[in-house]
C-alpha cells in the first residue's frame, strides 16, 4: 500500500513467488478438502457454522498470506503478531512495501498456487477498480459500519483512515503551525513528500493537504503547485527517498504523511531524545480510507475471513488506534465503551471536517499531478 | 553490469580449429553440453523481451492497445529518456578517460606486484557497489548532515547544497563512483596486450614517443576503449536503485519511470506503458550491443 523502496526487489520477489508458487502443493488440505469450498464461498462466519467452525478451519489451514502490510504502518506489527499469538496461525507477510497495485497484480500472478495474498488493504482507487478479485465477505460487526463505508455485499469494507499531517523534529526546529514556516532557511534540504503525488497514495494526499491549505480545494490544483514551487525555490524540498534511516540520521526533518506512520518514528526518535511531532495544518485536513478486501482466490479462505473477523474486533480496532490511524467502528467504539481512551488521547488533534476527494476528482487531480509535478520540483 | 566478456580478451581462434564436417558424427550428444547456455539465454534474455514486445501492446484487460506506445513518445516520456541517455553518455565519458588512466598507471607498476594486485582488486569491489547502498553512502558524507558536509561547514565555511545529490548531476556524480573503476578492470587487459616490442620497434624506427601513441597504440586500443565506454554506458542506463533512492518524488531517468507505471496506485492503466518504456530501453541497449559486437571483433584481431 505505500511506496518506498525497490521495485526491483519487488519484483524480484514476485519471481521468487511465482517459481517456488509452482512446486508448492496445497499443504495440509487433505482432510479439509471437502470443506475448502464451503469456506471460499462463505459470506459470514454464520455461513459455516459460527465464529468456532471458523477457528477451527483457519487452525487446520494453519498460515495466512498478508500483501503490503509493513510493521511501522498503521501498527500492523502489532496485529499481525497478536493475530499469530492468538489463533497460532503462521502470518506470512508477502511483499511488505507493495503498493496496492502490486497486492493486484501479486494476486493475479501467484492465483492457484499457497503463495497468493488471501486478503488485501487497498487505497480507494485500486479497490474500486479491482472488485472482480475479491470474495465478499460480511465481518460480525458489518452492520454497524456505516452504509457509505462499505460496498452493500461486502466485497469491501473501510478499514482505517488517518489524516494527513506534517510530521517534524521539534528539538531541532521548535513549534511549526504553518506551512508557511518550511520556507524558512533553516529547514534548507530537510521538507519531503512521501513519495511522487501522482503515483504514490500517501504523496498524492500529502500533496492535496497543502493544496488545500494554501487556498485550493478538491478541483483546483494550482495553489499546490504554486507552493511546492515556492518550497522548491527556498531549497527546503529533499527529493531523496523518505526512510527510517533518512529520518533517524537527520536527512529529512519535516515529512508530509499519514498520522499512523508518523507513530512509529515518533515512538523511535523518542529513545534517541528526539521530539517528533505532528500537527495538521489549518483547511489542509484530508482523510482517505483504505479498504479490507477478501481474496477471491485465496488459498486459505478461512483464515483469510478469520483476520477480517479479528480486524473488526475491538482487538484490531484498537491496535489501529494506537496506531495512530482512525478505525472505521471508532465512534461505534466510543459509544459501546470499548475503545482505548489512552490511545485515542494520542490521536492527532484536528480542526476542521477532513475531507476526501470523489473517485473522479482523484482522477483529475493525478492528471494533474502527472503533467505538473515534475516540472515543478526540477 | 558485467565483465565476463573483457574486450580485449574475447577472441573466436578455436573456432577454425575445429571443422565440424571433419568430426565423427556423434549426433546430439556433443549438443547437450550446449543445452544449459541457451535454455539460460532463452529464460533470461528471449523470454522477457518477447514479454515485453507483446505487454507493449497489452491493456491491463488483456485487449489490444497502442496507448502505451503513444504515451511512450509523448514529450514528457522523451525528455526522460534524453535525461537517460545524457546521464548515461555523461558519466561512460568520465568513467572511460578517468579509468583508461588509471589502468594505464596501474600497467606500468611490475606485473604481479603487490600494489597492483590490492589496486586491482579494490577497483574490483568498488566497480560492485551500487544500489542503495552507493546512494546512503553518499547521502552519509555529501548529504545534509554528511559527513563531509560538516566538515566543510566547521573548517571552511562552504555549505554544500542538501539538494545536490538529488539532481541529475548529483546522480552523475554517484554514479561515476562505479563507473571508473569498472572502466579500470575492462580496460586493463587491452592495456597488458600492449607488447614492449612494438614501442621498441617504433623506436628504432625513429618514432618518437607521440608516434608511438597515435600511429602504434592509439589505432590498437581505440576499439577496446570505445567498446568499454558502450560497456559503461549500458551499465549507467539500466541502473535503478541509486538513483531511485536519491531521488523519489521525481522522475528523472527512465528506469525510475518504469517502476512508478508498475506500482502506480492512482492510475491502474499504465502496464503497456511500462512495457512500452521497456522495449525502448530495449532498443537502445541492442544498439549498443550491436555496437559492441562490431567493436570487439575488430579488438580482438590484435590479440592473438
Amino acid at each position: 500500500m505505500k511506496k518506498t523502496s525497490l521495485a526491483f526487489a519487488a519484483v524480484a520477489s514476485a519471481m521468487a513467488l511465482v517459481l517456488t508458487g509452482c512446486g508448492g502443493s496445497g499443504g495440509g488440505a487433505s482432510t479439509a478438502a471437502v470443506d475448502a469450498a464451503k469456506f471460499k464461498t462463505a459470506t459470514s462466519a454464520a455461513d459455516v457454522g459460527g465464529m468456532d467452525a471458523l477457528v477451527a478451519a483457519a487452525k487446520a489451514e494453519g498460515t495466512i498470506n498478508v500483501i503490503a502490510l509493513p510493521d511501522d504502518w498503521a501498527n500492523y506489527g502489532q496485529i499481525k503478531k497478536e493475530f499469530a499469538a492468538k489463533y497460532g496461525i503462521k502470518v506470512n507477510s508477502i511483499l511488505p512495501d507493495a503498493s496496492s497495485k502490486e497486492e493486484i497484480d501479486a494476486a493475479d500472478k501467484n492465483k492457484g498456487t499457497t503463495n497468493a495474498p488471501d486478503v488485501f488493504d487497498l487505497g480507494a482507487a485500486v479497490t474500486l477498480a479491482s472488485t472482480d478479485r475479491f470474495a465478499p465477505y460480511k465481518v460480525a460487526a458489518f452492520d454497524k459500519i456505516p452504509a457509505g463505508n462499505k460496498e452493500a455485499t461486502g466485497l469491501w469494507v473501510n478499514d482505517y483512515t488517518g489524516i494527513m499531517s506534517v510530521g517534524y523534529n521539534a528539538t531541532k526546529f521548535g513549534e511549526i503551525t504553518s506551512l508557511d514556516q518550511l520556507t524558512d532557511p533553516k529547514f534548507k534540504g530537510q521538507v519531503a513528500f512521501n513519495g511522487k503525488p501522482a503515483e504514490a497514495g500517501a504523496a498524492f494526499n500529502g500533496f492535496l493537504m497543502v493544496n488545500n491549505a494554501n487556498g485550493g480545494t478538491l478541483d483546483n490544483l494550482q495553489p499546490g503547485i504554486d507552493w511546492v514551487k515556492k518550497l522548491k525555490a527556498a531549497g527546503s524540498l529533499n527529493l531523496a527517498d523518505v526512510t527510517a534511516g533518512t529520518i533517524d540520521a537527520g536527512q529529512h526533518g519535516v515529512v508530509f504523511d499519514w498520522s499512523y506512520n508518523q507513530v512509529a518514528t515518533t515512538t523511535r526518535l523518542k529513545a534517541k531524545g528526539v521530539d517528533w511531532k505532528v500537527f495538521v495544518p489549518a483547511k489542509g485536513e484530508i482523510a482517505s480510507y483504505y479498504n479490507q478486501a477478501v481474496s477471491k482466490d485465496a488459498p486459505h479462505p478461512a483464515a483469510a475471513r478469520l483476520f477480517e473477523e479479528y480486524l473488526y474486533s475491538a482487538a484490531g480496532q484498537n491496535a489501529w488506534v494506537k496506531g495512530g490511524a482512525s478505525p472505521i467502528l471508532f465512534a461505534q467504539m466510543k459509544a459501546d465503551g470499548t475503545l482505548d481512551a489512552a490511545a485515542a488521547a494520542n490521536l492527532p488533534v484536528v480542526a476542521g471536517t477532513p475531507q476526501t476527494p470523489t473517485s473522479a476528482q482523484a482522477t483529475a487531480a493525478n492528471a494533474f499531478l502527472k503533467a505538473n509535478w515534475d516540472a515543478a520540483v526540477a | 553490469m558485467t565483465q565476463q566478456s573483457l574486450p580485449a580478451t574475447a577472441g573466436p581462434r578455436s573456432r577454425d580449429a575445429a571443422p565440424s564436417a571433419s568430426r565423427p558424427r556423434r549426433g546430439w550428444l556433443p549438443l547437450l553440453g550446449t543445452v544449459p547456455f541457451f535454455a539460460y539465454t532463452a529464460i533470461f534474455l528471449l523470454l522477457p523481451t518477447v514479454l515485453v514486445l507483446v505487454g507493449a501492446f497489452r491493456s491491463r484487460e488483456g485487449a489490444f492497445t497502442t496507448n502505451g506506445i503513444t504515451q511512450a513518445l509523448s514529450e514528457r516520456t522523451l525528455g526522460i529518456f534524453v535525461n537517460s541517455l545524457w546521464v548515461s553518455a555523461l558519466t561512460a565519458l568520465v568513467g572511460a578517460v578517468l579509468g583508461a588512466i588509471i589502468a594505464y598507471a596501474l600497467v606500468t607498476a611490475p606485473f604481479g606486484s603487490l600494489g597492483r594486485r590490492v589496486f586491482t582488486a579494490f577497483m574490483s569491489v568498488v566497480a560492485q557497489f551500487g544500489g542503495v547502498m552507493l546512494a546512503f553512502a553518499f547521502i552519509a558524507t555529501f548529504g545534509i548532515n554528511g559527513m563531509l558536509t560538516r566538515l566543510l561547514r566547521q573548517w571552511a565555511g562552504f555549505e554544500v547544497d542538501p539538494g545536490m545529490l538529488s539532481t541529475l548531476a548529483g546522480v552523475a556524480l554517484v554514479y561515476c563512483y562505479f563507473q571508473i573503476p569498472l572502466m579500470v578492470i575492462v580496460f586493463l587487459p587491452a592495456l597488458e596486450g600492449l607488447r614492449p616490442q612494438w614501442r621498441e620497434a617504433t623506436a628504432n624506427l625513429g618514432g618518437t614517443a607521440r608516434t608511438y601513441w597515435t600511429r602504434v597504440a592509439g589505432p590498437i586500443l581505440l576499439p577496446s576503449f570505445l567498446g568499454s565506454y558502450l560497456l559503461l554506458f549500458a551499465n549507467s542506463f539500466s541502473a535503478f536503485a541509486t538513483a531511485a533512492a536519491l531521488i523519489s518524488q521525481q522522475t528523472i531517468i527512465v528506469p525510475m519511470e518504469i517502476e512508478s507505471a508498475l506500482r502506480n496506485e492512482n492510475d491502474l492503466g499504465m502496464d503497456a506503458y511500462a512495457q512500452a518504456l521497456a522495449l525502448g530501453m530495449i532498443i537502445v541497449v541492442a544498439l549498443v550491443m550491436w555496437g559492441y559486437a562490431r567493436l570487439s571483433r575488430r579488438a580482438s584481431r590484435w590479440t592473438a
